[in-house]
């Protein structure tokens, strides 16, 4: 107890402290806010919730990993995961996610669980349980007497995410493609009816996602560190996101991202490193009650 | 057939009673079997009987856990001194003591997990279809967590409870038993409740809840007594499992969200959701197959028994019961008219 109040303490005492923490806290939150928007693009478009998104994020940290291993640079990793992240998403829907769409909630859940463990389970046996990373070689800035460090790996990661973010953004505007999957977001009958081919959507949707979510953990290899059982964590951040913002809400999805990012970082200030997963944990409970109780008000419930 | 009933389930009460002595090699196998009989069983009251798919059932489990160890030893020492000794200091427990806490400590599981499943159930309830899986799994997950860093519970280290007084078979035997005696409980429980109005009424919640709610059924105390009785098996369970591992810490085997906690969902998906055996056949089909995996794929047990999820879930959704029904619906009392398009009465 002492050692929390001496924590809060700390962030009055110095000032400076808590933009350190807010920075951090944007950092995370932009590849949280990724890894968020697949899912929801996923959801919304197939009504398919993801619990693999985590693991889908490990996989691509470990195709970048592998590369680097092999003597490839690791800003490549990226790109490559992308595309190999595609693929795998790809195959990943034909073999199972397009089975369940027209099934209900739970099957696309507890399916997806299922894939969550063995994602994480063949990770582990290929890689083995260490943590990885790839370090940049870049250095660490310092401002403020050394109370903020900023890692140059850390700003391009983030540069990237907004990249990446943009791309999907306008993509999704503008493309032919786009505004099919937009089309079939809304009403998948009328966009059959229009002529808009929905297998190859769904299956053009889940990948774009494996895909963002394995640039994302690309990125997430460079600035931290990944293991094959941390998807979860990751999921469990996206979903958090995703009920908070609801679908189909890009900004609220980037500007809820951020906010869990910061307060993560906030809780793991406060209570000491051990608690950050529980606070994410718990961030999610609180979101779900917080819903609840304005469904509540209008005799509605949260379906 | 009341006849072949009567005798079909004095065999499988004879065969209980027989089996850990038949199979002197397998009793811990056989006490988990009963474990996850357990575990489908009361999953089922809520998720096949009641619509409400929880993957947090396993928080009760591992509550269960914790509360019948603390209670064992809270008897006798302090908790804290306890839990702090880390192998140093010397606690003893006599035969009295161990027997008293245990069936004290397992009874106490199941009452507290009750109370938290009222508690919990009250606020989360409101959550529909996936919103309550993921907010249960939450509660389970929160806790796993947030018990690995209390420190006054042996943090992430765990507690460990004395051993079995008495030789080691004896101690297998004993506890086969304990595990044997709630199964086939929870087992007559739920067939004696699914055929009182009670049971009328959680099918009712299962299939629309608003109509239910409208035809005056008060869907939420409802739903509220079903997951504390579910929540009173799986604690108990919890505590006996307690004793029985002897060791225990918190992410790995009291909130094992990943392992017993969808375990248990998947055996009543294989063996059928809804119905009254599917959960126990789908129990011992599914510690058969997990079994022979992790014999013969060892290193690969995790990947198949990921496989065998997804397969389930996705290919063989109805399970066996469900399979069954499909086939044979006159083995069910359901009579199908055998008519073909067009013909008219």
């Amino acid at each position: 107890m002492d050692q929390i109040l001496a924590n809060i303490g700390l962030l009055f005492e110095f000032p400076i402290v808590n933009l350190k923490i807010i920075l951090d806290g944007i950092m995370v939150g932009a590849l949280f806010a990724l890894a968020a928007y697949g899912l929801a693009l996923v959801w919304g478009v197939m009504n398919v919730k993801n619990l693999a998104q985590g693991d889908l994020v490990i996989c691509g940290g470990y195709v970048s990993w592998w590369l680097v291993q092999h003597g490839f640079p690791a800003l490549l990793g990226v790109p490559v995961a992308f595309v190999v992240m595609w693929g795998i998403g790809w195959v990943v829907y034909k073999l199972v996610i397009s089975r369940v769409i027209e099934r209900d909630l739970f099957t696309s859940l507890l399916a997806t669980f299922g894939l969550a463990i063995m994602i994480a389970q063949i990770l582990n046996l290929l890689f083995g349980s260490d943590t990885q990373s790839v370090d940049l070689g870049y250095p660490t800035l310092h401002f403020a007497d050394g109370l903020i460090d900023l890692p140059i790996a850390k700003l391009i990661g983030v540069l990237m995410a907004a990249v990446l973010a943009t791309g999907v953004i306008i993509f999704m505007k503008s493309s032919r493609m786009g505004q099919a999957i937009r089309a079939t977001a809304q009403d998948a009958r009328a966009a059959r009816v229009m002529g808009i081919d929905t297998e190859k959507v769904y299956a053009f949707t889940f990948s774009l996602n494996s895909a963002i979510c394995g640039a994302a953990g690309a990125i997430i290899v460079m600035v931290w560190v990944i293991q094959p059982f941390y998807g979860i964590a990751y999921s469990i951040r996206a979903f958090v996101i995703v009920t908070a913002a609801g679908l189909g809400n890009l900004p609220g999805v980037i500007a809820a991202g951020l906010g869990i990012g910061a307060a993560e970082q906030y809780g793991a200030h406060i209570f000491g490193i051990g608690y950050q997963q529980a606070i994410a944990v718990l961030l999610l409970l609180l979101v779900l009650l917080f819903r609840l109780i304005q469904q509540r008000r209008n005799r509605q419930v949260l379906k | 057939m009341t006849k072949n009933k009567t005798v079909l389930y004095s065999l499988i009460l004879a065969f209980t009673f027989v089996a850990p002595f038949a199979f002197p090699d397998f009793g811990t196998q056989l006490a988990t079997l009963w474990l996850m009989i357990i575990v489908a069983l009361t999953w089922d009251m809520t998720g096949g009987q009641m619509g409400y798919n929880s993957l947090g059932n396993i928080f009760f489990y591992g509550t269960g856990m914790y509360v019948a160890s603390l209670i064992c030893i809270g008897l006798v020492y302090d908790v804290g001194d306890y839990t702090n000794a880390a192998g140093g200091g010397i606690y003893k427990f006599t035969d009295a003591q161990y027997f008293g806490g245990l069936f004290l400590g397992v009874l106490g599981a199941g009452l507290f997990c009750s109370l938290t499943a009222v508690i919990i159930g009250y606020l989360t309830f409101g959550l529909r279809g996936p919103y309550f899986a993921i907010g249960t799994l939450g509660v389970a997950i929160a806790a796993g967590e947030l018990v690995s860093n209390w420190d006054w519970v042996g943090g992430g280290q765990g507690i460990a409870l004395p051993v079995y007084p008495g030789d080691l078979d004896t101690g297998k035997i004993f506890f086969y038993f304990l595990f044997a005696a709630v199964g086939v409980g929870v087992f007559v429980f739920v067939k004696w409740l699914y055929g009182t109005r009670f049971g009328a009424a959680i099918n009712a919640i299962r299939d629309d809840e608003e109509k239910a709610d409208a035809m005056g059924i008060h869907t939420l105390r409802y739903k509220l007594y079903t997951w504390a009785m579910a929540a009173f098996f799986v604690g108990m369970a919890g505590g006996i499992s307690a004793f029985q591992l002897i060791h225990f810490e918190p992410l790995e085997s009291a909130y094992q969200t990943i392992n017993l906690g969808i375990f248990m969902v998947v055996c009543v998906l294989l063996g059928g959701k809804g119905t009254l055996w599917g959960p126990v056949i789908g129990a011992i089909l599914f510690h058969v197959i997990k079994e022979v995996t992790w014999n013969y794929f060892l290193g690969w047990q995790w990947v198949a028994l990921g496989a065998l999820i997804v397969v389930t879930v996705v290919y063989f959704q109805d399970g066996v019961m469900g399979w069954l029904m499909h086939k044979h619906p006159h083995l069910f009392g359901i009579k199908v008219e055998e008519k073909t398009a067009g013909e008219t009465e």
